[in-house]
């Protein structure tokens, strides 16, 4: 065996046990933890595979989903005592156990099955990536292949926002997202709020703009961006915006417009809808994806920041 | 060359493992928030500076080792704001619980 091989054994053994300890643990806290280092160990799993991009949507995503289960923690933890009294009893969580090992066990199975080489678009990827100006076949695939589905997705993350906002009490309705954060400006978080800023702009615009040719992507480097929003709202260095002003929704909806004028425009300077004509094609996925990080920053932020809770 | 180079990176990253270990142990075994905050940056600073400092000879071009160099102090900014935050919270939920408990007993 080597010792590839036995690392590898190593990590799917690490996230299976990260898996069962944050399905057991007792406090919501504890398992929120638990699942934020699960999504790490995934991350680490993606790069085994070779999937980088994936691997730094996971590393992304996964510590924004953990402020937002935090958040969630936090309020629960009112009605934590009363809700451990009704969790589902002994046979229950066998029952539910022994169900995802069954559906685990088939994926596994099917997998497992396929033929070597696994039937994949890859080569046909590889074959046409020229037409697209970009090195990175998963850019290309997600901007130009496939553009559709990620027009669609940033109109899902839209639809999403306006879900949470809707959320909101008739009289702060417009308002500004979550409690005004009072840290010491003079304290250790504001420091950091005022030290790592910087650094993770350049980080998410470098991130956004390698994508073209190596692992990264627009979504990627919006959610860093949104990250580093969010770190400076916690430490109170500067308030959430009320939700109804008019630039920030021009800026929400962006994304999805300039994708899909430029959709659009195919119809007329292309072969159809979402084509590029091939002379102008690495220029016009460059311009939506700079249109995208900017929404995708701005919309993950206010979907953590939450519903309107205070009026401006 | 390339062999003393590749014996000093497993040299120092067996070292920073052992210092991850050490880390790991403390965090386990030690009885308060504080001490255990304490056992923590030795993973932080000096099991990971040990880890990059082994990895530097492999990391092929100076943009690779600037880039794990920069790795090392994010973690160590991080790190270090985290840990005086939790202390400064364990700190106040012991005052907080200390006064609750001599409130009780007058």
């Amino acid at each position: 065996m080597t010792i590839a091989a036995a690392l590898e054994i190593a990590l799917a053994m690490l996230v299976l046990g990260m898996a069962a300890w944050t399905i057991a643990a007792r406090e919501t806290f504890a398992a929120v933890v638990g699942f934020v280092a699960y999504g790490l160990l995934l991350a680490l799993v993606w790069v085994r595979l070779d999937a980088v991009d994936v691997a730094l949507t996971e590393a992304a995503i996964g510590g924004l989903s953990g402020i937002l289960l935090v958040g969630a923690a936090a309020r629960l933890r009112a009605s934590e005592t009363p809700a451990v009294a009704e969790s589902p009893d002994g046979m229950l969580r066998v029952g539910a156990a022994v169900l995802a090992t069954i559906v685990a066990a088939a994926l596994a199975a099917g997998v497992l099955a396929l033929p070597d080489p696994a039937p994949a678009l890859a080569p046909a990827v590889a074959a046409n990536i020229a037409a697209t100006g970009l090195g990175n076949p998963v850019t290309s695939v997600l901007m130009a292949f496939r553009a559709m589905d990620t027009l669609l997705e940033k109109v899902v993350l839209l639809l999403a926002l306006v879900g949470v906002w809707s959320l909101a009490p008739d009289r702060v309705w417009g308002g500004r997202p979550g409690p005004r954060h009072q840290a010491d400006p003079l304290g250790v978080l504001a420091f950091l709020a005022r030290l790592l800023p910087p650094v993770g702009i350049v980080v998410g615009i470098y991130i956004f703009w390698v994508g073209a040719d190596h692992p990264g992507g627009a979504f990627q480097g919006g959610t860093i961006l949104a990250a580093m929003w969010l770190l400076v709202m916690t430490a109170g260095l500067t308030d959430a915006p009320p939700v109804r002003l008019r630039w920030l929704r021009l800026v929400l909806i962006a994304g999805p417009a300039v994708f899909l004028v430029v959709g659009l425009a195919g119809l007329w300077l292309g072969d159809g809808f979402l084509s590029y004509p091939v002379a102008y094609a690495k220029l016009l996925i460059v311009t939506i994806e700079v249109a995208m990080t900017l929404t995708i920053a701005v919309t993950l932020g206010l979907l953590l920041a939450g519903a309107p809770e205070r009026s401006a | 060359m390339s062999f003393a180079l590749d014996i000093l990176t497993i040299t120092a990253v067996s070292a920073g493992a052992f210092f991850f270990l050490a880390g790991t142990v403390g965090l386990l075994r030690f009885p308060d928030p504080l001490t255990r905050l304490h056992a923590l940056t030795k993973a932080d600073n000096l099991g990971l500076g040990l880890v990059v400092l082994g990895l530097l000879p492999q990391a092929g071009s100076l943009r690779g080792g600037l880039k794990l160099i920069c790795v090392w102090l994010l973690v160590l900014l991080a790190g270090a704001t985290i840990s005086q935050l939790i202390a400064r919270a364990a700190v106040a939920s012991e005052a907080s619980e200390a006064s609750g408990q001599r409130g009780k007993a007058n």
